[in-house]
């Protein structure tokens, strides 16, 4: 894959959350690279990764969904995925699914090609920004998984960094699980809230006006636990944040 | 007693207990990061480290032959238990045979798989812990929390409680320098009148025949050499290959747990004592135990499981550990660690909850010293106790599978496996989805600290094509 220089064309994976729960996110970063001059396929036969099922044990399962996912993208173009978890699943996981089997290849093959999207846009479309928001102050989750699947920590921040208007501040948990974890959360609900309590007050003691991650099911359980309690403050995807901020 | 999950709330509304641990972890976190600051030069040595162990898992049976052949010919007998039953008799024996009444413990874990203090205790032998860890819990009654730091769900003003208690003429004092010395002074005439000493081993190299122990308070030497009988019990799993893969491993393990470069004592036992010596045990016994660990080694993935040097990093970045502590795995070896070996050493019958437990967030991946793919190894868990052919590598392979579970992953696979269902499910869940009632149990647990999601009106797949993407 082009580490020499940008595609003309990507696959975009937009991931069974986003499509159901969160499509402007999704398409803010379909935005973010077509603007950047990029065109972007969108296959209309895929549907999910299939990491809930190999989460939950269902290997059988998770594998027919996959396949259906790399039968959806035939070309050697890049697939840039607005998550860090589900390229995860795609990037590490789809090998080890396949191991010892007729599509082993296809599915290494397929791995190799996925991108999360702000290592995408940070890395291979350096992209340049131009804020014309009003000046705000935001603090940054990482996703375990974009974290430590896919070696995307410091990429988001040099986006958000672009933006002359935005104060990026930490926060003292950044690393620590939000307490997602896909069916976690409702199998092991006193836990989970446990610990996207102790997220949202780690993300509050910043007294920034927002928190933005680049994965929705994150933003789902942590937006989801500031919304029940009352914070005032806010989540939002990087992807639909960067629009937001470079359209004024 | 429950499952893991039902277990877990006592733990989480113990404001006490989440204080304790959570400022225990955030310490022992800092203080690892700080001894592996270097990037480059903890990658290197993880390496090696993990190079070491995956050696001795990929040469177990021959490694084990040569290390019981070289602790013989040092004269270290050795002793082969296959359950934690025959560890204990043989245990037993020794200590009778020698007329033993009273012994003086080091840390061990393998001991706590054992119950062995039970077992003594019952057959008329006392055996005092001598960590102070493992003292402290000894004198409350309870099972170790942490597998390095056996009482880190107490704090100060809490021991301080328990020595008042327990140890005569000690008034109540949150004093650790007092305390420490109460202790000390506590265990010295045990230490010096116990008939054997048990310890664990941290490595036994097979090289050399060396049994290889490390502590910081002395206890451990103390143990194994002042008394006349020492008695070492171990896991199968215990081994380093060679000598010089100790400088790696001991390196690693203390940085890993403690945050420390090197522990106060590094002990390397290989012989006991000589003729014209003046000091050492006149016997030194070592008993090997398998108890489920060759069935781990058996499978090519969950062997990996065995790499474990028992250094605890994994529970100390683990934030369901640092929340639940260690008491709520129930089982001896709790964290992460605890997750991927109790069910296979147990059976998923009876610890198939355990690989539940966990967000996959992958904090233990990252610091495991030994690089055992936890993430990966609880997932294959978790598949094991769904598998549908009822049997599998792990004892209780498939008991978890209920069969609603298994027609949902069905339906679900048929929905994101077959696009034509996916755009029907998709288009109805997001025009009908938020009609769905509150009280669905799934969703109830939820928003029982959430907000509930919304569908969108529109699916992404409708936005981008509305939107002009190539939508092929």
């Amino acid at each position: 894959m082009p580490s020499s220089g940008r595609p003309d064309t990507v696959y975009y994976f937009g991931t069974c959350l986003v499509d159901l729960f969160y499509p402007e996110a999704g398409l803010a970063g379909m935005e973010l690279l077509k603007r950047a001059g990029i065109r972007v396929v969108f296959p209309a036969d895929q549907s999910c990764c299939g990491q809930p099922a190999r989460n939950s044990g269902y290997f059988d399962e998770a594998r027919a969904v996959a396949l259906r996912q790399i039968k959806a993208f035939p070309q050697p173009w890049p697939i840039v995925v607005p998550s860090g978890s589900c390229a995860g699943m795609m990037k590490t996981h789809y090998p080890d699914l396949f191991e010892g089997r007729p599509e082993h290849e296809e599915a290494k093959a397929f791995a190799s090609r996925v991108f999360e999207l702000t290592d995408f846009l940070v890395n291979v479309v350096n992209i340049r920004l131009t804020d014309k928001g009003q000046p705000l102050t935001v603090t940054w989750h990482g996703s375990c998984h974009s974290m430590r699947e896919m070696g995307v920590v410091d990429q988001p921040k040099a986006l958000l960094r672009q933006l002359a208007n935005v104060t990026l501040v930490e926060n003292g948990r950044e690393k620590e699980c939000c307490g997602f974890g896909g069916t976690f959360a409702v199998r092991q609900p006193e836990i989970s809230a446990a610990m996207v309590a102790d997220k949202v007050t780690a993300l509050e003691d910043t007294k920034a006006a927002r928190v933005i991650s680049g994965d929705c099911g994150c933003l789902m359980n942590i937006t989801g636990a500031m919304g029940k309690k009352g914070s005032p403050m806010g989540g939002q995807h990087i992807a639909q944040f960067l629009l937001e901020r470079v359209d004024g | 007693m429950g499952d893991f999950t039902s277990r877990a709330p006592a733990a989480l509304n113990d404001p006490t207990l989440r204080a304790n641990f959570r400022r225990a972890m955030d310490g022992l976190m800092s203080k690892r990061a700080a001894q592996f600051a270097d990037k480059d030069a903890w990658e290197s040595l993880r390496a090696q480290g993990a190079a070491a162990k995956a050696r001795v898992v990929a040469r177990l049976p021959e490694l084990l032959e040569q290390l019981e052949a070289n602790l013989t010919q040092n004269g270290i007998v050795v002793h082969w238990a296959e359950t934690t039953a025959q560890a204990n008799a043989i245990v037993l024996d020794i200590l009778q045979k020698a007329g033993a009444k009273t012994v003086i413990k080091g840390k061990s874990m393998v001991s706590e798989e054992m119950e062995l203090n039970h077992h003594l205790e019952a057959h008329g032998i006392r055996a005092v812990e001598s960590d102070l860890g493992e003292y402290i819990i000894q004198l409350a009654g309870e099972a170790p929390s942490h597998i390095v730091m056996p009482c880190i769900h107490k704090n100060k003003a809490e021991i301080a409680s328990l020595f008042e208690k327990n140890i005569a003429g000690l008034g109540y004092t949150e004093d650790v320098d007092a305390l420490t010395a109460a202790a000390r002074a506590a265990l010295r005439g045990q230490f010096a009148s116990a008939d054997a000493g048990i310890s664990g081993v941290n490595f036994a190299v097979a090289e050399t025949g060396t049994l290889v122990l490390v502590e910081n308070e002395g206890n451990g030497r103390l143990s194994t050499t002042l008394p006349p009988l020492h008695i070492a019990v171990m896991g199968i799993e215990k081994l380093a290959e060679k000598l010089d893969d100790l400088p790696a491993l001991l390196s690693l393990l203390p940085r890993s747990a403690t945050g420390q470069a090197i522990t106060t004592y590094v002990n390397m036992i290989s012989r006991p004592r000589q003729p014209g010596e003046k000091d050492g045990p006149k016997a030194v016994h070592v008993v090997l135990l398998d108890s489920g660990r060759s069935r781990v080694y058996a499978d090519a993935q969950l062997q990996d499981t065995l790499r474990c040097i028992r250094c605890g990093a994994c529970m100390n970045h683990c934030p369901v550990y640092s929340r639940v502590g260690g008491h709520t795995y129930k089982f001896v070896y709790p964290g992460p660690i605890g997750k991927i070996l109790t069910p296979q050493l147990e059976g998923l019958d009876c610890a198939g909850d355990q690989p539940h437990a966990s967000t996959l967030c992958n904090a233990c991946v990252e610091v495991c010293p030994v690089k055992i793919p936890i993430a990966d190894i609880l997932v294959r868990l978790r598949a094991e106790s769904v598998n549908s052919t009822g049997s599998g590598a792990v004892k209780g392979a498939g008991s978890m599978r209920k069969r609603l579970e298994s027609l949902v992953w069905k339906g679900w696979a048929a929905m994101y496996g077959v696009p034509m269902l996916y755009r029907l499910g998709s288009w109805g869940l997001t025009r009908l989805g938020n009609w769905l009632p509150d009280s669905l149990p799934m969703l109830k647990r939820w928003t029982s600290v959430r907000t509930r999601p919304r569908f969108a009106a529109k699916t992404l797949h409708e936005l981008a094509r509305d939107k002009g993407y190539d939508h092929e």
